[in-house]
């Protein structure tokens, strides 16, 4: 009786003053309205999911079928998805494209972020707000410029207009991000391998990204994120059906002029979310830490 | 034969030279990071500043027409609404996102069950991609078949469909709550991660000086989460103010260009179009917004610095 007590007791203390609120309060005060907030953030989710697995006759007939639930799951329409669109092609570029742009970014972030913070080279801190300032400037603004850019150099409709054309969000991003990362390393550890006759490339390959694995894991996935999601680049410099990536080719080439197939919408929805939901999940613990990293200065 | 003899014989200390040098040095370890943003972003804001002087057409590259570009913009009653839109989007936008995110972060901030599995949840919306969530959204909203409209008239709150994205007043909202939906997570999980860094004493100390719930939150809490809530709602009204892929896949600024915003106005003029001098005029238009949101940003830093007791 004792011994549970105490865990009680400690479980109280871990909510600081928690313990203070009765029972009734606390429902209103916090379960209620999170319940609502869950189900207003997942209900979007719900009905995406719903709708990619009804047959079309229940879609539409609300009359005899109630709409929040389906009597005959389907997969009929993730099968036309898979198997009579170019949906596979779209994932396929997608994972290409985010991959290499992933990669090209963190490789230059890297050794930016290190030389930013540790080689601390004369002018230095004017560079990192620099990226910082490159960080807040919008593709919005730049599509139409870089457009331009991307048709002049023959990069129309390829892959590498959007390889080259990511980085300038994902290097800033991730720059920041590891900067913030690269801070937490003692600098000690780097001192003694400099006394040990170590040179820069060896400090930055043997010490520094060993230790840094957390920090380019995290800015990994949020750099795969960030090209997954991209729209506006992969819409305006993409022209063919085949070269498309998963957001841009469900919109344009799933929606046709009068007949919406609603189903096959959804799955394509649904499935190009998985790959992102699933990264996520693996890593959602480390998320709020990094975002703390990230923005304190 | 002698001189590459010569440059092998200089080259070692020459390389041990430049690799002690932290400027040299530095300078490679930036050449990658810094060769890609100078020629896929300031050459391309460059760019887009002179192309907002031009009257470039695709396929064509224009030749300078001083600010004809922006004569034309400013006698266009489109562009006003575009700008009215876009303000009217942002405004509306943030605050409900900064208020519910405010106060989902308060809620995920108290001791819960299951609290790793709330906030992995809640933060989906933001993972998912804006244009796929936002095709869910579409089907939520459509004419016939919403479901919104079918549960309201099932519970007998309303007489008639809803026209979610036909009327202009109905559409704004609609896109305005879509925008907030998608933005609440980032918000939350932000303003959470302040809240953790407040210590549990200083709540313990004014609840002892008698401090009521009121006063423990704009007494305690505000203050010390007021440089996260500067950086965190710096960020969300610039991407909000940049938005272009909700409208682009609800509306296309439609009806009557009533969710026009600045971004799908500029793809709607200078890609669809074809104009490209008009629309990168549109877009530099949005630049002066996006530095007041800066400059916001930078002085809410200062005062962190100052809170933190650093120099000015």
């Amino acid at each position: 009786m004792a011994a549970i007590t105490k865990t009680k007791r400690q479980e109280l203390d871990e909510g600081g003053m928690g313990y203070l609120q009765s029972l009734p309060r606390r429902v209103v005060t916090v379960y209620l309205p999170l319940l609502v907030f869950v189900i207003v953030l997942l209900f979007p989710f719900y009905w995406m999911t719903i709708t990619a697995v009804k047959p079309n006759l229940e879609m539409t007939d609300y009359a005899n079928f109630n709409p929040f639930w389906v009597v005959h799951p389907t997969l009929e329409h993730i099968r036309y998805l898979l198997f009579e669109t170019s949906y596979p092609g779209w994932l396929l570029n997608t994972i290409i494209i985010s991959t290499a742009a992933t990669f090209l970014s963190l490789l230059a972030s890297v050794f930016a972020a290190y030389a930013i913070e540790r080689l601390r080279f004369s002018g230095s801190r004017q560079v990192g707000l620099a990226i910082f300032l490159a960080y807040l400037v919008p593709p919005s603004i730049l599509f139409i410029p870089l457009s331009v850019m991307v048709f002049n150099l023959g990069l129309y409709d390829t892959p590498f207009a959007l390889i080259l054309t990511y980085p300038t969000f994902l290097v800033p991003f991730c720059t920041w991000l590891l900067m913030g990362y690269f801070r937490s390393i003692p600098f000690e550890l780097e001192e003694c391998a400099l006394i040990d006759g170590a040179s820069r490339w060896q400090i930055l390959s043997k010490i520094v990204l060993p230790l840094s694995v957390p920090g380019l894991i995290s800015a990994g996935i949020f750099a795969f994120t960030l090209s997954w999601n991209e729209f506006i680049y992969a819409l305006t410099f993409i022209q063919s059906s085949e070269n498309k990536t998963v957001p841009v080719g469900v919109l344009t080439e799933l929606v046709r002029s009068d007949v919406y197939e609603w189903g096959a919408l959804m799955a394509g929805a649904l499935i190009g979310s998985l790959p992102v939901v699933v990264l996520y999940s693996f890593f959602v613990e480390h998320y709020v830490s990094s975002m703390t990293g990230a923005v304190k200065e | 034969m002698a001189v590459p003899s010569v440059a092998v014989q200089s080259r070692p200390s020459m390389l041990s030279r430049l690799s002690e040098s932290r400027n040299a040095l530095g300078l490679g370890f930036m050449l990658p990071a810094a060769a890609l943003l100078l020629v896929f972003l300031t050459y391309p804001l460059g760019l887009g500043v002179w192309l907002g002087f031009t009257d470039a057409r695709i396929g064509r590259p224009g030749i300078f027409i001083g600010i004809e570009n922006y004569e034309y913009l400013w006698s266009d009653a489109v562009f006003w609404l575009s700008v009215f839109n876009t303000l009217l989007y942002t405004i509306s936008a943030s605050i409900l996102k900064f208020v519910l995110g405010l106060w989902l972060a308060l809620i995920l901030n108290q001791n819960l069950p299951f609290k790793s599995f709330f906030r992995a949840i809640v933060l989906l919306p933001w993972v998912v991609p804006t244009v796929l969530s936002a095709i869910a959204f579409w089907w939520i909203y459509d004419s016939q078949f919403s479901i919104l409209s079918w549960a309201l008239m099932e519970m007998g709150l309303i007489e008639h469909r809803i026209n979610f994205l036909g009327d202009p007043e109905n559409a704004r909202a609609s896109v305005i709550a879509a925008n907030v939906w998608r933005g609440i997570p980032f918000v939350a999980i932000t303003l959470l991660a302040g809240l953790q860094t407040i210590p549990q004493s200083l709540y313990e100390a004014a609840t002892l000086d008698g401090a009521s719930r009121w006063q423990l939150f704009r007494y305690v809490t505000l203050p010390l989460l007021t440089p996260i809530i500067a950086i965190t709602m710096t960020f969300s009204v610039l991407f909000t103010f940049t938005d272009f892929q909700l409208i682009y896949v609800l509306t296309r600024g439609g009806p009557v260009n009533a969710t026009h915003l600045m971004a799908t106005l500029s793809f709607q003029r200078g890609i669809s179009g074809g104009q490209l001098g008009e629309g990168a005029a549109i877009a530099v238009a949005m630049i002066p917004f996006l530095l007041a949101a800066i400059l916001f940003s930078y002085f809410g830093l200062q005062r962190r610095k100052w809170q933190q007791g650093g120099g000015d």
